[in-house]
């Protein structure tokens, strides 16, 4: 049976008409695993929500249940959580479903998550490019503060002694607030450079005190987790990254859109079954699987990908937003590149020099490549600029720039040597050099 | 990125006293008091401010420095950082074009190269009559409904050239 015939759970997205409006959402059971939650102890959540095996849908795939276990017991300080709805990886376009589709989902995840960790005061960051989006969610906070289901009147609708506000802030147009400690200081008042790790949120965040930060989709799926229960939502999909995922696909398919499915299918099924194949039955190229700053797999070596963080790390990539770009046989790989570096150019926050510096120098040598005034060895020196931007920069948009570059040039080389002038024949090989089949009868060449 | 700029306008005042309406005031303390930090309100009001006067011109982030007890540095530190707050004037109707990875494979470069063409400006400029401006905009969060191009505020996605340009042709 193909894909698109199944019935998958739908638990983040139901099909069900005006969810967003609280009513709705009410007549479905919503807000009651608030209730559910204030019926347990905090620790019970944090254990249930281990027992699922949530891991973060932000792109890091972390557990979520040991994240909220950093955070420290008691209440001498106040404590913050933070919703990540930055949202700008290229190639994601998911949680803003969860904003329009089922917002009260996410706003219930929060007083859950917020109870859990004892935290009175919630912030959840949209990007600025997102007016409708805001718009919806502020009217979904609004709505649940005028029946009573945020704000210090949630202690007489729930009973109990917990109350938690919620505040919608929007971003103003920068990639890099999606970064958890970035997004911290733009919340801050201050300009949004990423913070040096340690100290971790969970010790000194906002404000200097200890925060959890966590995405959207994230959060949606902890009401889900109350109602089945930790050890029934770790039976969904792949064991050791459990549930479903809202699949982001777009590019070169005939039905591009988001996908609730559970984890651990296979990547071909889903871009052929669900989203319908390439138009025109044309050849894959290659798939970014997880938003553009995550691994690309060549289309030839797809067979037995399977969509989850495991599978995904098997075939030498990772799952990052989960957003899938598919690229047909006549896409021009290099121009791709290009147009892809100048975006984490663009999006650098020039703190650290080694990202500053090397995605600029990335991007004009590609410029170079895409107009065909590169030579062949042009492509090693990218491959070594992004290899000395890895690792020795503050926050990963340096891997989130050297990554792309590294693996499209080495896995999809062929693509770039078509672009570039024969090889200038140097008689000093580098280790990238070294790797091409023809390289040792060069240096063969050379050395006679 | 960079201008590809034939009209070297540099506006950097709003002619004129510039000031908050007390109602305004009002709103902008609120805002300081829903934070644990008045500063975090600084976002939101440059927010209210480009609302109102359609841009950041130096002496509105004058302002903005003034009722948030912050220093201009400060103010300007932050509205430089961020790309949806601008520097100059902009167009009563701002289109954004996305050409990023999953827009680009579709056809969003062509459609960048069009409304360049169509109206004679680069990124980050506007038409002599002020009416359309145009910015080449990374990701949208839309890439499902790719190509796509923003308005002011709303998205148009599955977009062509025929149907912007009945879109823009109508406004
Ligand atoms: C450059 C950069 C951009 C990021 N953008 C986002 C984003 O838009 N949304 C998001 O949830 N996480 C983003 N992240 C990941 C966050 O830093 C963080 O890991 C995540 O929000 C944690 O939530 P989770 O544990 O629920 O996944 C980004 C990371 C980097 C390095
Ligand atoms: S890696 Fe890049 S984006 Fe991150 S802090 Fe350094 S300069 Fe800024
Ligand atoms: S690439 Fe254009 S909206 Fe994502």
């Amino acid at each position: 049976m193909s894909l698109s015939e199944q019935n998958f759970p739908k638990l983040i997205i139901p099909p069900i008409e005006n969810l967003h409006r609280l009513d709705v959402y009410r007549a479905n059971g919503g807000y009651e695993m608030y209730r559910k939650a204030l019926t347990m102890q905090p620790g019970e959540i944090i254990d249930e929500v281990k027992r699922s095996g949530l891991r973060g849908r932000g792109g890091a795939c972390f557990p979520t249940g040991l994240k909220w276990s950093f955070m420290p017991k008691g209440n001498d300080k106040p404590k913050y959580l933070c919703i990540n709805g930055d949202e700008s990886e290229p190639g994601s376009f998911k949680d803003r479903l969860i904003f329009e589709a089922n917002p009260h989902l996410m706003i219930e995840g929060i007083l859950i998550a917020g109870y859990a960790m004892g935290i009175h005061t919630a912030f959840i960051y949209i990007r600025g490019e997102y007016h409708r989006w805001v718009r919806i969610v502020e009217e979904a906070v609004e709505e649940a503060y005028a029946a009573g289901l945020i704000g210090p009147r949630m202690k007489e609708t729930f009973g109990g002694s917990y109350s938690m506000e919620i505040v919608v802030h929007k971003g103003a147009g920068a990639y890099i607030c999606g970064e958890e400690t970035s997004l911290l200081n733009s919340l801050e008042g201050d300009r949004p450079y990423p913070r040096v790790k340690p100290p971790f949120p969970a010790n000194v965040g906002v404000y200097g005190m200890p925060t959890t930060i966590n995405n959207v989709e994230t959060l949606a799926n902890v009401p889900v987790i109350l109602r089945m229960g930790g050890e029934a939502y770790s039976k969904i999909g792949a064991e050791k990254h459990p549930g479903t995922l809202l699949l982001g696909i777009s590019g070169h398919v005939n039905r591009p859109g988001v996908y609730e499915v559970p984890s651990g299918l296979p990547l071909l099924d889903i871009i052929n079954d669900l989203a319908g194949g390439v138009p025109g039955g044309k050849a894959i190229k290659a798939v970014i699987p997880g938003g553009t700053s995550m691994p690309i797999i060549r289309g030839d070596a797809l067979e037995g990908v399977m969509m989850d963080a495991e599978g995904l790390k098997a075939a030498g990539s990772a799952i990052g937003t989960g957003g899938i770009i598919v690229m047909d046989e006549d896409t021009d790989i290099p121009h791709m590149l290009r147009r892809l570096i100048h975006f984490y150019h663009h999006e650098s926050c020039g703190q650290c020099t080694p990202c500053r510096e090397g995605c600029g120098w990335l991007e004009k040598v590609l410029t170079r490549v895409d107009t065909g005034e590169a030579t062949s060895e042009d492509l090693d020196l990218l491959v070594d600029i992004a290899n000395n931007i890895e690792g020795n920069t503050i926050c990963a948009l340096g891997e989130a720039a050297a990554w792309p570059t590294r693996f499209t040039i080495t896995r999809l080389r062929e693509e770039f040597e078509a672009k570039v002038k024969p090889t200038l024949s140097l008689p000093v090989l580098n280790r990238v050099h070294s790797l091409r089949p023809s390289a040792h009868e060069e240096a063969a060449a050379v050395s006679n | 990125m960079h201008d590809t700029s034939h009209s070297h306008e540099v506006i950097e005042q709003i002619p004129g006293q510039i000031e908050f309406s007390p109602d305004e005031l009002a709103r902008i303390e609120k805002l300081k008091a829903l934070y644990p930090n008045p500063k975090s309100a600084i976002m939101p009001v440059l927010w209210m401010a480009q609302k109102k006067w359609g841009w950041l011109s130096i002496n509105v982030m004058q302002l903005v420095a003034e009722v948030m007890n912050l220093p201009y540095s400060h103010v300007y530190g932050v509205a430089s950082f961020y790309t949806m707050y601008f520097k100059k004037p902009m167009g009563q109707y701002h289109v954004q074009v996305c050409t990023n990875v999953s827009c680009m494979l579709l056809g969003g470069e062509k459609i960048y190269d069009h409304v360049c063409r169509k109206y004679g400006i680069g990124h980050n400029e506007r038409t002599a009559d002020g009416k359309f401006s145009l910015e080449e905009v990374e990701c949208m969060g839309a890439c499902g409904g790719a190509p796509m191009v923003a308005i002011n505020e709303d998205y148009y996605e599955n977009i062509s050239i025929e149907r912007l340009d009945q879109i823009l042709d109508a406004l």
